[in-house]
């Protein structure tokens, strides 16, 4: 079975397949961003990006994403570790508090973007109703996305890793 | 000199932003076994029998653990020692353990969790606090001799006298309901036994001393045989104190017994259905108020369900107490405060500690009175809130500091038009189907522990030979940014690039047992820390460059990285400086201690200087409520709070907003159910905390006073802001509806039940 990860193609047995992905991931691959919180695809903290959509995979398999395209936090930065724009914005907004569900955000945001660089600031905030955050009260994880969305819409093939 | 630093600048941004921050959970660890609780179905029962060997037969299984391995005391607690680490003689509630399963995976230990049997003679379980009062009630503790945990009162004045001279008398009676923290990282701890034999312990836990205290205890070995060190954890908000040592102590337990690592990584059920939560509260509250607008008298009676132990209800209704009048001057108080056991879900730490009950009861009541007197709320507050030098109900004077009470009500007024936008509200009335209503609430709040406990914490600063610095906090980074506070503290302090610091993560092994990260006390108290050792480190540099700089040591300045004589024209790198501190035999080493400053209280009359210093905030709501539906939405909120000094703007920022978050969850959505004292709502789509669309436009104004009780200026944040809202709410559906809600959550009676999750895609 054929995975892509974060832009790295990776050959598993098709016994792995049936893991539960989020397992796989971060035992793994040790790829933790993606976080345990609720089992039930209920907060969005297990969030990636499968072929540019955001998946809760807490309640997925393996198998589920064979042959697509994944994207984790750990792919949103450079190699050389710059951070996306998008990443940058919520440092500078103070979207951050614990963290843990910041990986998630990041994500859903950024898939969001692609698809509507031009989103008003509502259009925003519902794209991020799924994902629960218990620190910031969303307002500083809203303002990052509208400032990083100027990024994508000038530049929309950067805001896609490689 | 501010120090710069890039906005929104946190030491541990660039790790969480691109999922590299280890929580406990990521943390690997060679031959590590993994746990999961067990549970019983009892609510209340007598214990006979816990029959693990089926359990210790399933596949992958190493070892069942119940309370007769514990070593040293199973039984724990910061005030009354009730709390098991596994469940002994009875099970007191739903979320009690009876024993845990070690084993190879965390799915095979859950598997075999349901093949232990708990054999135990049913009780009839006392769920209701008013009936845990009465004569004949069933004990929860047989020992404690009776159901009440603890009783607090206030004695001011003459009581009579003040209802005397009300000319009306407004009585109320409020409810609050049970909340669940719902940190997004439930609770987790690996212990591991190290060669030298100290047991190493890493945990979402928002206080590693009190961990190591319980840990130790129950494995009966000394405090420097345990080793807690902090670890990055997802959230605490209050709720990661005993329920988070115990799960550490568990793990601890099975590692020095198996001599392996071990992980317990709790589910959200396990979470939700154990953990302890905020009290659900009953206020009696009569308030006397004159003519001129005057309150004369408050008589109330708080009844503050604690659940089956004891945690911390005899301080958060200390608090509760303290603050029962609101931030308002009343001459004649009588306050008779009880918390108690019950069979429900334990009740301990949440954000606020005792406030947002309190500010709910207060806040409505003198809307209330404002009303019947004609005038408006705003009016109301003015002629009753305390101001520089008055007298709070407990007899404490508050002239230490700047009162700024009138400064933020009359900020958030400012930022709202609100007087325009109350001329507006429905009341009742409207010609569509949304009625439109504005409301604000307003408190003081005591800082830190106050009478509470003993409050000091230490700083270590330690510069490196070549200039670099690591700084050591005895305060804990919960999420929060405390850090990063620190770090700044620190860099503006020492006039050194905020880059030059590394923040150390606190082990207990190595900064001086500085209390727990609560109480909003971070700030003020780790800052304090650090601000008087980077004073003395720079007392002891300027000794050593005095003589370059050819003036006295007292008279240099820090600046840019460097230090200067006054005139500024002779001066010598920060790191220069150290080089010679060196060269001379000193080591540019300090230890910084802030003790709180002295509080008093007098348990039979409850007065006394209850806390050394107070912050004032004020927040406002617009919402609509539709007539058909009973659903609120919520316009926009504004909140002013006096911070002392904001250290980090963004974070502050991230303060008011994750506060107000929190507070309208409380206010609208959130409380947990029972059934027969079995908690039902479970998970995260059943327990609803607030969503990004259940949240307006928040604004927060930073109102900065610079305490002269705190060394850095700063005072506290955290819980000021999840503590009005509520009652801001509240008083805004009033306006919109014309009707008063005396419990939480506010449910309108046109609105249906909660709807079902569309968020979870199963």
């Amino acid at each position: 079975m054929r995975l892509n990860i974060n832009g790295r193609d990776l050959e598993v047995p098709d016994s792995v397949g049936e893991r539960r992905l989020i397992t796989f991931l971060r035992e793994d691959l040790d790829l933790t961003g993606a976080k345990n919180a609720c089992d039930i695809g209920a907060c969005g903290a297990c969030t990636i990006l499968v072929d540019d959509e955001p998946l809760k995979i807490c309640i997925k398999r393996v198998k589920d994403v064979a042959g697509r395209r994944v994207l984790t936090i750990e792919g949103m930065a450079a190699p050389d570790g710059t951070l996306h724009p998008l990443q940058r914005a919520f440092v500078e907004c103070g979207a951050i508090q614990c963290g843990f569900c910041t990986p998630g955000m990041v994500l859903v945001a950024h898939a969001f973007l692609l698809r509507q660089p031009h989103a008003t600031r509502d259009e925003i905030r519902k794209a991020m109703n799924g994902n629960l955050c218990r620190c910031t009260g969303y307002q500083q994880i809203i303002d990052a996305i509208e400032q990083a969305a100027v990024h994508y819409r000038s530049a929309p093939a950067h805001a896609v890793p490689s | 000199m501010k120090a710069e630093h890039e906005k929104g600048w946190r030491n541990d941004a660039h790790a969480k932003v691109t999922g590299r921050t280890k929580y406990t959970d990521d943390l690997k660890f060679a031959r590590l076994l993994h746990a999961a609780p067990v549970y019983s179905g009892f609510v209340h029962a007598r214990i006979t029998r816990i029959v693990t060997e089926d359990a210790e037969r399933a596949p992958g299984v190493v070892r069942v653990l119940t309370a007769k391995d514990v070593p040293g005391a199973n039984r724990f607690g910061q005030i009354i020692r009730d709390y098991r680490i596994f469940a002994d003689d009875k099970i007191r509630y739903n979320g009690d353990v009876v024993a845990m399963v070690v084993a190879e995976t965390r799915d095979l230990a859950i598997r075999a969790s349901d093949l232990v049997r708990v054999e135990a003679e049913p009780l009839p379980a006392v769920l209701d606090p008013e009936e845990a009062l009465k004569p004949d009630a069933v004990l929860v503790h047989e020992s404690h001799g009776s159901n009440v945990v603890n009783t607090h009162r206030i004695r001011r004045g003459d009581i009579d006298e003040g209802f005397r001279q009300a000319d009306f008398v407004v009585e109320e009676h409020f409810r609050t309901q049970c909340v669940e923290h719902a940190y997004m990282e439930p609770e987790v701890a690996v212990s591991a036994p190290r060669a030298d034999g100290v047991i190493e312990v890493c945990g979402s836990m928002q206080h590693p001393f009190s961990t190591r205290r319980f840990v130790a205890a129950c494995l009966g070995v000394p405090l420097s045989g345990v080793e807690v060190l902090g670890t990055p954890m997802g959230g605490g908000f209050g709720g990661k104190d005993d329920t988070a040592a115990v799960v550490c102590a568990r793990t601890a337990l099975a590692a020095r017994i198996l001599g392996q690592p071990v992980k317990l990584m709790y589910r959200r059920d396990w979470s939700i259905r154990e953990s302890y939560k905020r009290h659900p509260y009953r206020v009696d509250y009569k308030m006397g108020v004159a003519r001129d607008g005057r309150i004369t008298a408050v008589k109330c009676r708080i009844l503050a369900d604690g659940g089956a132990y004891c945690s911390v209800t005899p301080w958060v209704t200390w608090r509760s107490t303290v603050q029962c009048c609101g931030p308002y001057v009343v001459e004649n108080v009588h306050c008779d405060t009880l918390g108690v056991y019950t069979n429900n879900v334990v009740a301990g730490a949440m954000r606020g500690f005792g406030s947002p009950q309190m500010n709910f009861v207060v806040e409505q009541m003198v809307e209330i009175a404002a009303g019947r007197l004609g005038i408006t709320g705003v009016e109301f507050r003015r002629r009753n809130m305390v101001r520089q030098g008055s007298v709070t109900i407990t007899g404490q004077r508050l002239g230490s500091h700047k009162v700024a009470m009138g400064e933020v009500l009359d900020a958030v007024l400012r930022e709202t038009a609100y007087e325009e936008k109350l001329a507006r509200c429905s009341r009742g009335r409207s010609d569509g189907d949304e009625l439109y209503g504005v409301g604000l609430a307003m408190s003081y709040r005591g800082v830190s522990l106050g009478a509470e406990g003993v409050d000091f914490c230490a700083a270590v600063i330690n510069v490196q030979t070549d200039g670099s610095i690591l700084l050591e906090v005895g305060v804990h980074e919960n999420g929060q940014g405390a850090e990063s506070a620190m770090s700044l503290i620190a860099a503006e302090e020492l006039g050194v690039s905020v880059d030059r610091i590394r923040y150390r993560r606190a082990s207990t092994s190595t900064v001086p047992d500085s209390g727990t990260t609560v109480a909003s006390r971070g700030t003020i108290m780790g800052g304090g820390a650090v601000t008087l050792a980077a004073r003395e480190l720079k007392r002891r540099i300027a000794e050593a460059v005095c003589g370059r700089l050819q003036c006295l040591a007292g008279a240099v300045r820090f600046e840019g990285g460097e230090i200067l004589d006054p005139t500024g024209h002779r001066r010598i790198s920060f790191d220069e400086a150290i080089c010679l501190m060196f060269a001379t035999q000193h080591f540019p080493h300090v230890v910084g201690v802030f003790r709180a400053p002295r509080v008093t209280w007098d348990e039979h009359t409850g007065q006394g200087d209850a806390y050394f210093t107070w912050v004032y905030g004020c927040q406002a709501v617009e919402l609509s409520v539709n007539k058909k539906t009973g659903r609120v939405r919520l316009l926009g909120a504004v909140a002013a709070h006096d911070v002392g000094r904001a250290v980090n703007r963004e974070m502050v920022r991230g303060q008011f907003f994750g506060g107000m978050a929190m507070a309208t969850g409380y206010a609208l959505h959130e409380e947990i159910r029972t059934k027969d004292g079995r908690i039902t709502n479970l998970n995260l789509n059943s327990y609803r905390i607030p969503r990004a669309m259940d949240l307006p436009e928040m604004k927060a104004i930073i109102v900065e006073n610079r305490d002269p009780n705190s060394p850095s200026g700063a005072k506290a944040l955290g819980e000021p802001t999840n503590e009005i809202l509520a009652p801001a709410i509240a008083n805004a559906v009033f306006h919109a509806t014309g009707k008063r809600e005396f419990s939480l959550p506010i449910r309108l009676s046109a609105a249906p039940e909660e709807p079902p999750e569309e968020e979870c895609r199963l």
